[in-house]
């Protein structure tokens, strides 16, 4: 029960807080911090609880039949995921009190992010494959309209449509693999499908189910090439740049990486791309981060190559990098939760995010800046901060990985572009000579500045007493993906290992890094031009070339005109109907007649002749009428085989017909415009062609009798059952008084559309013609 | 159209076809007719009405706008099915119940009856609808 309400009371929530902002005001933030604060207290009891005993909460079967369920499960793993999110959202919802202090649209914003928080809960408490895709998506579409928020901005509605577009087509193909994945394993419920995993590796549908999943991830996870849309993410209010895109949505590839690698992993086809793709992300994001000027950009960057380095390190699949990957999200969340807060706090008081315009603001900003010094140290993995103690893990899972020199090598060059990159947010800003910008900066307000001091120091308490304060949290989620359950031992020394020796290494050259800077990017400058061809340019070619084939093709086959798309249509029915009866062969069309009576030929030639009057008539009326003569033959026909009821119908029917066409083309000239020899040839052999797999489609149909009609069964409960001796209409109003009820109702709806074409028609006709007179 | 001889045919056409329909309407069960055909004939009625005479004519004689019509058809036919809901059956259900009259022999009333009126009625509405907003703007 306690699940159910992690993952729906945010939306809940969302529907009601835009509404009760009227009401109360700024408060309602209030109402969105204590959702978190609730699941983050609740949840917190689950801790050493869970791991011998994982809590299947509930399991709602919406259709048995095809495995899709809603259930929801909390293990080691989630529990950790739960409790980052709902303690960072208490965090963040406390900030966001003053950060967006006065917002007029701070209702909005807090519904948003409550139903956020319930995405992302229900994503990482689902259980059953399409619960996790529905939450998945859910969690797309909340970060699409938080970083859309202020959608006054044109960059920011494309920011936002661009990270929709990119995740939500990986979620496409997440969804195909999870679909493929059920089919494989026999079950859509991730325990059983854990217990199958020996086949599924050995399933042909391995590969697909890999690819796609991995496209899902990375997507997600802003991987190469998918990385481009998080820079433009950092549209987004400060807070949820804080919140989605670092510490937990963008987490949400590596923690489905992380769910599914005891399901999927152990493979090289499985390893081999994800560890190449972290890896190329991890130095692509560190790399690029460097010549950031704006704050969130640079933070942005760096946590592309965080998120690279955990993709890594869940590809390579050693228990030991397993722990890392967990124990460096955990650290990273708490860091670079803070450093975004306080970027923004900084944004807030000096009014500029550029590095350029930024020095000295330690004496106008104490407070912030000594949390800031905090967390970068934690960033650029200091001891004794825990993203040290998370940093040497993930060194000495590489040393002892497979491929050990090339990752050893790239994690290098990352952690030295890291430290850099450190350096320019912790001490850059805050120390140096006083700008401009810098003086006349105000230290920010208490739910400002607290937030982010509280995740750096708890990143400080977490390095110093890393064995009483983070084993509980990652053993249980490292146990559970990677199925061994040897304790951890985390400690803030271990010796000199050759983990140190590079960790110093990497120290140094940060900081060399960092004094270098201006000189390296003068002499990069010239590589700019290339930058500009990387995918960010090819989701843009995508777009524009989507947008041009829209453009073209509706031009083609929306023209206007009635007969274009009349010829469209029945083109493509003789075609999809010709292909099919081709296939199917003509077996006997030969039907044994009952001999031909005189008044039947008499109707037909009637039919027949009418027909041909009004193809070859050049009157507007006479084609009208041979077109009523036309249905009083059908009629006829209907008179001659037993149907009263629909004889009646057809005359009443035909008569108002030619009344209408009459009242329609009553004021239209004679036909002036006749079409040409070439155009009625292509008419009549559209036309003939229809006819004929019309026919040839009807002959087949008839000729085909697998069970009795039901006609018989209707005949002979038309009185006893219905009470009626006329069949057709017991059929109408009682039989399947359903079909009829839904006719009526489209009638209804077609009375009111052309009520209101022909009145608006009518309107605006008016309209410009009283336009003109004035 | 000012014809004389459509006009007086009209006078005496229209309400016999009004009568006409409405026997089509009740024989419908058991001999053909039903609530379509009932309804298409009362729609021309009125279109011969707006013809021989003009659309506000036509109109007068239905009395209800029919745009009305269409919602009183459709709020007909859906009670006659949910009638059957208050029994406990499932929606659209045919409910009878049966009755001697004396001297005038054994009635069977049923929901699909109302149902088939509310058709009626519907059919009436939209037709007209269509062919008096057309007659108006020709």
């Amino acid at each position: 029960m306690d699940l159910l309400f992690a993952a729906v009371v945010g939306f809940i929530l969302a529907a009601f807080l835009p509404s009760l902002y009227r009401v109360i005001g700024d408060r309602v933030v209030w109402l969105l911090g204590f959702f978190p604060a609730a699941v983050a207290g609740w949840f917190l009891t689950y801790l050493g609880v869970v791991e011998a005993d994982p809590i299947t909460s509930l399991k709602w079967e919406w259709v048995p039949q095809l495995g899709v369920s809603f259930s929801l499960r909390l293990d080691g793993l989630s529990l950790l995921f739960v409790l980052l999110i709902s303690v960072i959202g208490v965090f963040v919802a406390v900030y966001s009190s003053g950060y967006l202090a006065g917002h007029p649209k701070l209702g909005s914003f807090c519904a948003y992010l409550a139903a956020f928080m319930s995405s992302m809960l229900g994503l990482v408490l689902a259980s059953n494959l399409f619960t996790l895709y529905l939450f998945w998506e859910l969690t797309t579409v909340t970060s699409f309209l938080l970083i859309g928020f202020e959608s006054q901005k044109a960059s920011a509605r494309r920011a936002a449509i661009q990270s929709l577009v990119t995740t939500a087509g990986g979620g496409l193909c997440l969804l195909a693999g999870l679909i493929l994945l059920g089919l494989a394993g026999g079950s859509f419920e991730v325990p059983e499908l854990v217990d199958q995993s020996d086949a599924i590796r050995s399933h042909h549908y391995y590969p697909a189910i890999v690819a796609l999943v991995l496209l899902g991830a990375f997507t997600k996870s802003a991987q190469f090439p998918f990385h481009y849309w998080l820079p433009n993410a950092m549209e987004a209010p400060t807070p949820v740049s804080a919140y989605l895109h670092s510490a937990t949505m963008v987490k949400a590839g590596i923690y489905l990486l992380a769910r599914l690698t005891p399901v999927l992993g152990g493979t090289e086809e499985w390893s081999i791309p994800i560890t190449v793709v972290g890896a190329v992300t991890m130095v692509l994001g560190a790399v690029l981060a460097f010549g950031q000027r704006d704050l969130k950009a640079l933070l942005a960057y760096l946590t592309i190559n965080v998120l690279g380095t955990l993709v890594m390190l869940v590809g390579i699949g050693t228990t030991e990098t397993i722990t890392a990957a967990i124990a460096y999200l955990l650290a990273h969340a708490l860091y670079k939760g803070s450093l975004f807060l306080i970027v923004g706090a900084v944004d807030h008081g000096a009014h500029s995010r550029d590095l350029t315009e930024l020095s000295g603001l330690r004496k106008r900003m104490p407070l912030t800046a000594a949390f800031a010094i905090l967390a970068a140290l934690s960033m650029g993995g200091v001891a004794p901060l825990f993203g040290f103690v998370s940093k040497e893990l993930y060194f000495e899972g590489v040393l002892h990985a497979p491929g050990a020199p090339f990752l050893m090598a790239a994690s290098l060059v990352s952690s030295i572009f890291l430290v850099a990159g450190a350096i320019l947010v912790g001490y850059q800003p805050f120390f140096g000579p006083l700008t401009e910008k810098a003086d006349h900066a105000h230290e920010a307000g208490l739910r400002v500045w607290l937030p982010p001091a509280l995740l750096a120091v708890a990143g400080l308490v977490a390095g110093l007493f890393p064995q009483a304060l983070a084993v509980p949290l990652v053993e249980p989620a490292a146990s559970v993906v990677s199925g061994d359950a040897t304790p951890l031992h985390f400690a803030l020394w271990h010796g000199v290992t050759l983990a140190l020796v590079l960790s110093v290494v990497a120290l140094a050259g940060g900081v060399g890094l960092y004094f270098g800077r201006a000189f390296l990017l003068q002499r990069s400058a010239v590589a700019g031009p290339w930058l500009s061809w990387g995918p960010a340019a090819w989701y843009r070619g995508a777009i524009a070339g989507l947008e041009w084939f829209a453009t073209w093709q509706t031009g083609l086959l929306q023209s206007g005109y009635l007969r274009v798309y009349v010829i469209l249509i029945l083109t493509a029915v003789t075609m999809i109907a010709g292909f099919r009866i081709s296939h199917v062969g003509l077996p006997n069309l030969w039907r044994e007649t009952m001999g031909v009576r005189l008044y039947e030929a008499i109707a037909v030639a009637m039919i027949l002749a009418a027909s041909l009057v009004t193809v070859r008539s050049r009157s507007r009326f006479r084609a009208i009428l041979s077109l009523a003569v036309i249905g009083f033959g059908v009629s006829w026909l209907f008179a001659i085989f037993g149907g009263p009821d629909l004889a009646m119908t057809q005359i009443v029917v035909e008569a108002l017909t030619v009344l209408l066409f009459v009242l329609t083309f009553y004021r239209l000239p004679k036909f002036s415009l006749l079409s040409d020899q070439k155009t009625r040839i292509r008419d009549a052999i559209l036309a003939i062609s229809v006819g004929g797999v019309i026919t040839v489609l009807l002959l087949l149909a008839t000729g085909i009798k697998r069970q009795p009609p039901i006609s018989e069964y209707f005949v002979q409960q038309s009185v006893p059952k219905a009470h009626g001796r006329n069949v057709v209409n017991v059929i109408l109003v009682d039989f399947r008084a359903f079909d009829t009820l839904g006719e009526i109702t489209v009638l209804s709806v077609a009375a009111v559309g052309i009520y209101a074409l022909i009145r608006f028609v009518a309107y605006n006709a008016k309209a410009r013609r009283e336009g003109d007179r004035l | 159209m000012r014809s004389l001889i459509l006009r007086t045919a009209t006078r005496f056409l229209l309400p016999l076809l009004m009568l006409y329909s409405v026997l089509l309407l009740l024989r419908g069960h058991h001999e053909p007719g039903g609530g379509f055909v009932g309804g298409l004939i009362v729609a021309a009625a009125l279109g011969l009405g707006a013809l021989a005479y003009d659309a506000p004519t036509a109109r007068k004689v239905l009395r209800i706008d029919p745009g009305y019509l269409i919602g009183i058809g459709l709020l007909t036919a859906m009670s006659a099915g949910v009638t059957a809901m208050f029994m406990g059956k499932p929606f659209l259900t045919a409910i009878w119940i049966a009755f001697d009259l004396p001297g005038l022999g054994h009635f069977e009333l049923g929901t699909p009856v109302f149902f088939d009126i509310g058709v009626y009625l519907t059919v009436i509405g939209v037709v007209s609808v269509i062919l008096l907003t057309l007659v108006e703007e020709t």
